[in-house]
């Protein structure tokens, strides 16, 4: 039998137990922890970081560096470069990262980064402090790496691997490339941001090649011997392009160390010079400026982490998402740098007086396009163990070699759905 | 009467208890899939309410995204393309957690 006075107790625990239900389930376990948060960098990884940590506990303050107002994506810059979408469809803003999740953005580089003190300093002068610091620095370029190719070159012979007014310039180029002419690109060695891009750019240059000069070649000159979905992109290539597209690897004499931006020349290793109509070099890179700053780099130029919460292994309080992390074997992709904002966002939260967070699982899909019905894909599982970053036995894998015309359509139809999908999930503007 | 008019209040008060605990509960496993459950935001964005071509996860039947899940792992799901490669990373218990969290997410 229950006494009045039990029932009254459980009467108020139900009630009480109500109204914490009323409140989100994350709100309330994480609503407490507080503290100052600087993330320097509004790409894939950093504005993931700055949404993610908002929705698991708005009361941490999160200030967002980013100098430019509009972010222009390395993903599916390629589509622009092939003429299926235009420029602007590959830029982001933060409006809803300020006006929804109260992130302030402070428009200014970060030029100094004190492990010690825990600040930062920007261009400006000002200083800002952190309890918890996020780097996504994304990449720099290495201008000593090839003979001639400086940034004074690339204004000539561009990159396009940042994208930006480079992008653009190369898409110029091609527009003014007569029929006939040659396309070179030349392709550095791993690690480096974004393994398939390469091979996504050729096709889809040879895509719009195809269509309006289809006299025209490619050339690409590789400084490795073995490239991200090798099989897939050959067999694409036929299928889509014939005998368009040439790849000459590393052993073949593909690797560039010399190039004459004005001349539109290269020279490979052993003294064979190839002459352009185009030419795109895509250098070799490193962690991108701040994270050198920081003295969170090693002697390979990039950032290693402990793969439980992307913390710097040389710095603490310090978490480097994206590009400029040694994350391998998860690829240097928007995706990644998306998977690992946000296991940062749980990590940061712990620190700061949140629940501790739940093991982090990292997934990956790098879609590409070989042309606008024929996609590609390869996907992985990874998880941390001993602070490395390792996949998942049995999981993953590339699109099978003998899939039929409807399943490369279904994958050139997810590309588009997984831009649209990953920009809102960022920056809140669906594509 | 009013002697049982207390046990049927009772009653009533011990049931809505067990839901708030079971809830509670159930909010406790959805925090946790919130981790496990970024990695579908990916592609089928913020809470698995898809802009594009990829299925939206939102609010479908719990039973409709586990079977699904499963389908995958098993590689018997029609159609299928990186998700069959994907399901393969996860543990039944994950997968389960994942129908779970999304299902109830408001489309």
């Amino acid at each position: 039998m229950i006494s009045r006075r039990n029932l009254l107790k459980s009467i108020g625990a139900t009630a009480l137990a109500g109204s914490a239900l009323a409140m989100p389930a994350l709100a309330r376990a994480n609503g407490n922890a507080a503290g100052r948060v600087v993330i320097v960098g509004g790409g894939f990884g950093g504005a993931t970081a700055a949404k993610y940590i908002k929705r698991r506990a708005p009361g941490i303050d999160v200030t967002l560096v980013e100098a430019s107002g509009r972010f222009y994506t390395c993903p599916f810059s390629n589509l622009y470069l092939g003429g299926l979408r235009d420029f602007d469809s590959i830029g982001h803003d933060y409006a809803e990262l300020t006006g929804r999740y109260g992130v302030r953005l402070v428009a200014d580089l970060a030029r100094d980064v004190d492990g010690a003190g825990r600040t930062v300093t920007l261009a400006s002068g000002e200083t800002l402090a952190y309890d918890r610091l996020v780097l996504a620095p994304g990449i720099d370029f290495r201008w000593d790496a090839i003979e001639g190719y400086d940034e004074a070159a690339a204004e000539l012979a561009p990159h396009a691997w940042k994208a930006g007014p480079q992008t653009k310039l190369l898409k110029a180029q091609l527009e003014a490339l007569e029929d006939g002419g040659l396309f070179v690109l030349s392709a550095p060695a791993d690690p480096f941001r974004c393994p398939p891009g390469p091979y996504e750019r050729v096709s889809l240059i040879a895509h719009y090649l195809k269509t309006h000069k289809p006299r025209s070649k490619i050339l690409i000159l590789d400084a490795k011997d073995a490239f991200s979905k090798q099989g897939l992109f050959t067999a694409g290539w036929q299928a889509l392009y014939g005998d368009l597209i040439e790849w000459v690897g590393l052993s073949n004499d593909g690797k560039v160390v010399r190039v004459d931006a004005a001349a539109g020349e290269v020279e490979t290793e052993f003294g064979t010079i190839h002459k352009a109509g185009v030419l795109n070099v895509i250098p070799p890179q490193k962690a991108g400026f701040i994270a050198h700053a920081a003295g969170v780099v090693n002697e390979s130029g990039w950032v290693p982490v402990r793969a439980e919460t992307f913390e710097s292994a040389q710095v603490p309080g310090i978490h480097v998402v994206g590009d400029a992390t040694i994350a391998a074997p998860m690829p240097k992709s928007g995706f990644s740098a998306n998977a690992q904002g946000k296991v940062v966002a749980a990590a940061v939260v712990a620190a700061l007086g949140g629940p501790a967070s739940p093991e982090p699982v990292f997934a990956n899909t790098c879609y590409s396009l070989v042309g606008p019905d024929y996609g590609i894909s390869v996907a992985g599982v990874y998880r941390a163990a001993d602070g490395k970053v390792v996949p998942v036995e049995g999981s993953g894998g590339l699109s099978p070699a003998e899939a039929d015309a409807a399943y490369r359509r279904r994958e050139a139809r997810y590309t588009l759905g997984w831009y649209a999908a990953i920009t809102q999930d960022i920056w809140g503007t669906a594509a | 009467m009013r002697r049982s008019s207390v046990f049927h209040a009772a009653g009533l008060a011990s049931a809505a208890l067990l839901a708030a605990v079971l809830a509670g509960a159930a909010a406790a496993q959805e925090a946790d899939a919130s981790l496990l459950a970024g990695a579908c935001a990916s592609c089928h964005g913020t809470d698995g309410r898809s802009p594009g071509s990829i299925p939206p996860l939102a609010g479908k039947p719990f039973a409709v995204l586990s079977a699904q899940l499963a389908a995958f792992k098993a590689g018997e799901a029609r159609d299928a393309t990186v998700m069959t490669r994907l399901a393969l990373g996860y543990s039944d218990a994950e997968l389960e957690a994942l129908a779970r969290h999304f299902s109830q997410i408001e489309p």
